[in-house]
């Protein structure tokens, strides 16, 4: 409290200032009623939801029939029986787990490309934030027709080059890929779009975080001759890793919780093989009117969620104490 | 850049130093603008073919044949002036406009008092508890749009995108606190102790000494959680079903493809339109957020 008078000064004129010292200056209680107003919001619009979407999963709630009956752990036993349940899981992990490694490396790359001083900087700049600061929804749009099962261009150019539609070539003789309708190219096309669109992100945190780093570190080890390699195992890496972890964490998150690729690239299929935790929850939740399921479903989001919440935690620990 | 020559070295040896070291500085150069394009196009190529695809006829678009990257026919603007005349675009850019600005104003009234308190008030807590503020942002909106789609249908907000201004926040002003503890913290202290000395209260020094101090930093706030806002999917597909409520996120993908008839030109045209003056305001203010975002986390 820097504006109140220290204890040595004479008693006339605390005296004096006793007055002044109105509501408005009061210092905790001006912190709560700044405070108050979010905290109540946050407790009314995330943690009862919260609370009500646990409690959703143990009724039997739908669309059709809103009133509340204790089911108990029944919707989570349908929903193990449903192999499509254990589908998403797994798709839900291997999009994250392989996209959050691409992420985290490109995003390296490119904000070393991004903080590099050179002529048209402005526009490369502007380029590369496209993907991110575009409604996810709209980029996959746009990839959408990228990747047209007929139209491509990508297919066009493998064409012309003699990989694709010919008897023989190497892609195979049909004169398309079919991106978005084989499981496995399916797969690849949503971590491809994760990835391009994260990637930004993840390189504008770097960026934060590289401003951070004191320059002077690297430049003492190198005059004390320490070489690339060295520098880079031992100076460079443990400097970025925190940095690189919190990157890591919030490409996880969001490649973790997002629908709206899977969405609008292959609503879930083909046959299920990108369908995801989320999208699922939708499904069941929203369009087939199962509140009760599609709540439990969406639960199992958090014990990995409070993970890496967790784990982000301990990372910006550690950028603070450095 | 000094040369260090070991010494009894010739002239032609310092010569042809010298050379090796401006050919290693140019391949250097050449190496970051290369690596500096190749990132742009490989960021940029959806959208280039968006563009590309905007302005192609019917006929030159559909035929599997044609070089895709040029006009085999004449460049239109039909399909540009169709999503403007004949699709609900409009209608879709107007609500994610005023759903966006109403989120933001909400955002900065709710979120700016408390970064404040977060970052000034000298409260011992409010370390963790901005951090724990933070750790909001984190919950996702595919764990809670279930229950506040019930929640929403209890307000009879259902269909509308009021629904959206009420929920938004949610995403918003955790990341907005964050970030304003940042920018808030870089005014100096003394500013607003001298406001207090000439007269004052705590509350009078914050919005008249913080707040035009830290306007630059609440720019960049203002258009964070714009993009945010104007991001967002799973809500705004779960809360507002009718055509005249809808947002730009969930509109353009849902209304402009009709069963299997896809308005390729229109939709290319759409996303192109929106992407690129996001992306040139929030490059205005990239440096900005990096700033805040560092010192959210280094001081925080």
């Amino acid at each position: 409290m820097t504006d109140v008078a220290a204890p040595a000064t004479p008693r006339t004129e605390r005296a004096a200032a006793r007055p002044r010292k109105r509501f408005a200056d009061r210092e905790g209680a001006l912190a709560w009623v700044f405070l108050m107003p979010s905290v109540v919001y946050i407790l009314a619009l995330v943690a009862v939801p919260f609370v009500l979407a646990i409690g959703f999963a143990l009724s039997d709630v739908t669309t059709g029939d809103p009133s509340f009956d204790w089911v108990g752990l029944r919707n989570f036993r349908l929903v193990f029986e449903d192999p499509v349940f254990w589908q998403s899981l797994w798709n839900t992990l291997v999009f994250t787990g392989i996209s959050m490694v691409l992420i985290v490396v490109l995003g390296k790359v490119l904000a070393n490309i991004l903080v590099a001083r050179f002529r048209g900087r402005w526009v490369v700049r502007f380029l590369v934030l496209l993907p991110w600061t575009t409604p996810v929804a709209l980029s996959a749009v746009s990839w959408l027709w990228l990747l047209d099962s007929i139209y491509s261009p990508i297919d066009w150019v493998l064409r012309q080059l003699g990989l694709l539609g010919e008897p023989g070539a190497p892609l195979g003789a049909e004169s398309n890929l079919y991106y978005l309708g084989q499981p496995g190219l399916a797969m690849a096309s949503v971590i491809g779009v994760h990835v391009w669109r994260l990637t930004p992100l993840s390189a504008v945190i770097m960026m934060a975080g590289l401003v951070a780093i004191p320059r002077d570190l690297e430049e003492a080890a190198k005059v004390d001759g320490a070489g690339y390699w060295r520098r880079m195992f031992e100076v460079t890496i443990p400097m970025v890793l925190p940095v690189a972890a919190v990157a890591a964490l919030f490409g996880a998150i969001f490649t973790f919780t997002d629908m709206a690729v899977v969405d609008v690239l292959t609503n879930g299929g083909p046959n299920n093989a990108t369908q995801v935790l989320t999208s699922w929850a939708f499904f069941r939740g929203i369009d087939g009117g199962d509140v009760g399921q599609g709540a439990a479903i969406a639960l199992f989001l958090f014990p990995i969620l409070l993970a890496a919440a967790i784990a982000i935690l301990r990372a910006v620990r550690r950028m603070e104490v450095r | 850049m000094a040369v260090i020559t070991p010494p009894g070295t010739t002239d032609t040896e310092i010569a042809a130093l010298r050379r090796r070291y401006a050919a290693r500085h140019v391949l250097g150069r050449m190496g970051v603008y290369l690596a500096a394009v190749l990132a742009a196009f490989v960021c940029a190529a959806p959208f280039l073919w968006s563009l590309i695809t905007t302005f192609k006829q019917n006929r030159d678009l559909y035929n599997p044949e044609n070089n895709p990257f040029l006009y085999n026919r004449p460049a239109t603007p039909d399909h540009l002036m169709y999503l403007f005349d004949r699709t609900a675009f409009g209608t879709f850019a107007w609500n994610t406009l005023w759903v966006g600005v109403l989120v933001v104003l909400i955002t900065l009234l709710l979120g700016l008092p408390a970064a404040y308190a977060l970052a000034r008030l000298d409260r011992p807590w409010a370390g963790w508890f901005g951090v724990a503020i933070f750790l909001v942002y984190l919950v996702p909106p595919s764990l809670l749009f279930l229950s506040l789609s019930r929640l929403v249908v209890s307000l009879g907000l259902q269909d509308s995108s009021w629904s959206l201004v009420v929920i938004y926040p949610t995403i918003t002003i955790p990341v907005s606190i964050w970030l304003l503890i940042g920018f808030l913290k870089a005014v100096p202290r003394d500013i607003e102790e001298q406001a207090m000395v000439d007269g004052h209260s705590r509350l009078g020094a914050f919005w008249l000494a913080v707040v035009p101090l830290a306007f630059p930093g609440i720019v960049a706030v203002i258009v964070f959680a714009f993009t945010l806002t104007a991001s967002e999917y799973i809500y705004a597909l779960s809360f507002v079903a009718p055509t005249t409520e809808k947002v730009i996120s969930t509109g353009v993908p849902t209304e402009l493809i009709r069963g299997d008839v896809f308005f390729w030109q229109s939709l290319q045209a759409a996303t192109v339109v929106v992407a690129v003056p996001i992306a040139i305001v929030f490059n205005l203010f990239l440096d900005r957020f990096i700033a805040g975002f560092t010192q959210g986390a280094v001081k925080g």
